[in-house]
């Protein structure tokens, strides 16, 4: 009686037709697909996307050229130097990323101790060139511009867990 | 003024020579169209089958996406391998394609709509489907590649074993017939939906359908070209327009079996229910719909169903098909001579 109702099974195609039957199902299923450039994925406040170089409120730049953050950096991907500014204030004269060397570790704004240097919510900064990818220190602070108000916020949800 | 172009297009050589390239483009144009479509529609139902949305960027809903695609590949370098046979190489995939597309002669899309209304419409359907897979089998060889010959090897073992079985379902249909005529086969299913074949011949329909997608080399099928074992099969060398016209080919004779399949069982250009309005719907659209459908049962075994293995296919094929086949083609006959249903007595 087994192998009768086995045959039977076989010859009506049963398995295949419930195969067929659950692609079907599925098919009318609402997609999963986020529409990428339309529509994005969540972002955590950690996120670690691109860098950039904060400011006081008042405009003053906060980096004191501590060079914590090139030290720190296991890719070696920071370049600073540093002279006192005409009032005395110790400030960076180049602060250079390569952002082809950066491995997005987030290491630089761990050691960094005025939040300077940080990873901002932006990961769409693709380029044509290779050298459009070297950062340089006006490039930083224009994303630190760019992007303060999502920063702050960013720091600001994180804030209770550093 | 009229007889005279009536004469023309009829009697001159010249006006029929007209006549008959015209028809064959009004075949061949909206048949390439169809198969753009049908690489699109294909895209679209599995993507949906894996919750995905599938090409939606070029144009609206990515309805220009096979536009690009093809821009892409005639835009292409075409790489001949160097110790490829260069004549063979470039004449395989012609023939995969012409083959594809001279099958077209004789399918009828309407009463009288035929461009080759020949009486042995079956016999030269089923030559010509046989012949696709000397472009395969040379495509393979000429090659000069382990993955491609391999491929090769396996298609045409498996083209071969089911032909057999197409072969005794095409001659099941011929006797409830009485005739090889393509019209003829579809004028015998005239009346409502469950006087076509499908019903009568149901066994032998999804025999057909199953051997159709052994022969188009589609999935589960589709070893000759599965990607992971053997990188595409015969198509691993071939890039550029000698690539697209394989793959036209490709759709090009899913298209023509699944033509096929509505001609023999699917009551080719008749409308279901055999009374006004449907009946005021033209044939042609009816018949269109039936492929549709077909078509997309195809893209839908691609999305529901795992490849089988090389034995199993051929143990499917001639184990189980062939006696299947046989032995109701043996039972059809027997119902018509002794149910006194006979066609032409």
């Amino acid at each position: 009686m087994a192998s009768l109702d086995r045959t039977a099974r076989t010859f009506l195609l049963s398995e295949v037709v419930s195969g067929f039957l659950l692609t079907l199902k599925y098919m009318f299923k609402p997609k999963v697909t986020v529409n990428y450039p339309y529509e994005k994925g969540p972002l955590s406040p950690r996120f670690r996307g691109e860098h950039a170089l904060r400011r006081y409120p008042n405009g003053e730049e906060r980096c004191i050229a501590c060079k914590l953050c090139e030290a720190v950096c296991p890719a070696q991907a920071i370049t600073i130097e540093a002279e006192p500014r005409d009032d005395g204030s110790r400030r960076t004269t180049r602060y250079d990323i390569d952002m082809t060397k950066c491995i997005y570790c987030g290491l630089c704004q761990e050691a960094c101790p005025v939040d300077a240097i940080v990873e901002g919510p932006n990961f769409e900064f693709a380029s044509e060139t290779r050298e459009e990818l070297m950062y340089n220190k006006e490039k930083l602070l224009a994303n630190g511009d760019r992007w303060e108000s999502e920063i702050a916020a960013n720091l600001q949800a994180d804030a209770a867990y550093r | 003024m009229y007889a005279d172009l009536a004469h023309f297009f009829t009697v001159n050589w010249l006006g029929q020579a007209i006549v008959i390239l015209a028809e064959c483009l009004l075949v061949t144009v909206p048949l390439l169209l169809a198969v753009a479509y049908m690489t699109y529609a294909d895209r679209k139902i599995w993507a949906s089958i894996q919750l995905r949305r599938g090409p939606n960027v070029v144009g609206p809903f990515g309805l220009l996406q096979p536009m690009a695609d093809g821009l892409k590949l005639l835009l292409k370098e075409t790489i001949i391998p160097s110790s490829a046979n260069t004549v063979l190489f470039l004449i395989a995939p012609m023939i995969t394609f012409m083959t594809a597309l001279i099958a077209w002669a004789v399918v009828p899309f309407n009463d009288g709509w035929v461009i080759a209304n020949i009486n042995v419409g079956i016999l030269y359907l089923f030559a010509i489907s046989s012949l696709g897979v000397y472009g395969i089998i040379i495509a393979g060889w000429a090659s000069n590649s382990k993955y491609a010959f391999l491929g090769a090897l396996r298609s045409a073992a498996q083209m071969v074993s089911y032909e057999v079985s197409i072969g005794f379902v095409l001659v099941t249909v011929l006797l409830c017939v009485g005739s090889l005529n393509l019209t003829k086969v579809v004028l015998a299913q005239s009346g409502w939906f469950w006087n076509w074949f499908w019903l009568p011949l149901l066994p032998m329909f999804v025999i057909f359908f199953v051997s159709a997608l052994a022969e188009t080399n589609r999935t589960p099928f589709d070893l000759p070209m599965s990607e992971a074992e053997l990188v595409q099969g015969f198509q691993t060398e071939y890039s550029s327009m000698p690539f697209a016209l394989f793959f036209l080919g490709e759709y090009a004779n899913m298209i023509l079996l699944s033509a096929m399949g509505a001609v023999l069982f699917l009551g080719g250009w008749m409308s279901p229910i055999p009374y006004a309005p449907f009946t005021w719907i033209p044939g042609l659209i009816w018949f269109a719909l039936k492929i549709a459908l077909l078509l997309f049962v195809f893209s839908w075994s691609k999305g529901t169903l795992p490849r089988y293995r090389y034995d199993q296919l051929m143990r499917l094929g001639w184990k189980v098909f062939l006696p299947v086949s046989l032995g109701w083609l043996v039972l059809t006959a027997a119902v018509l001579q002794f149910g006194g249903w006979v066609p032409g007595k």
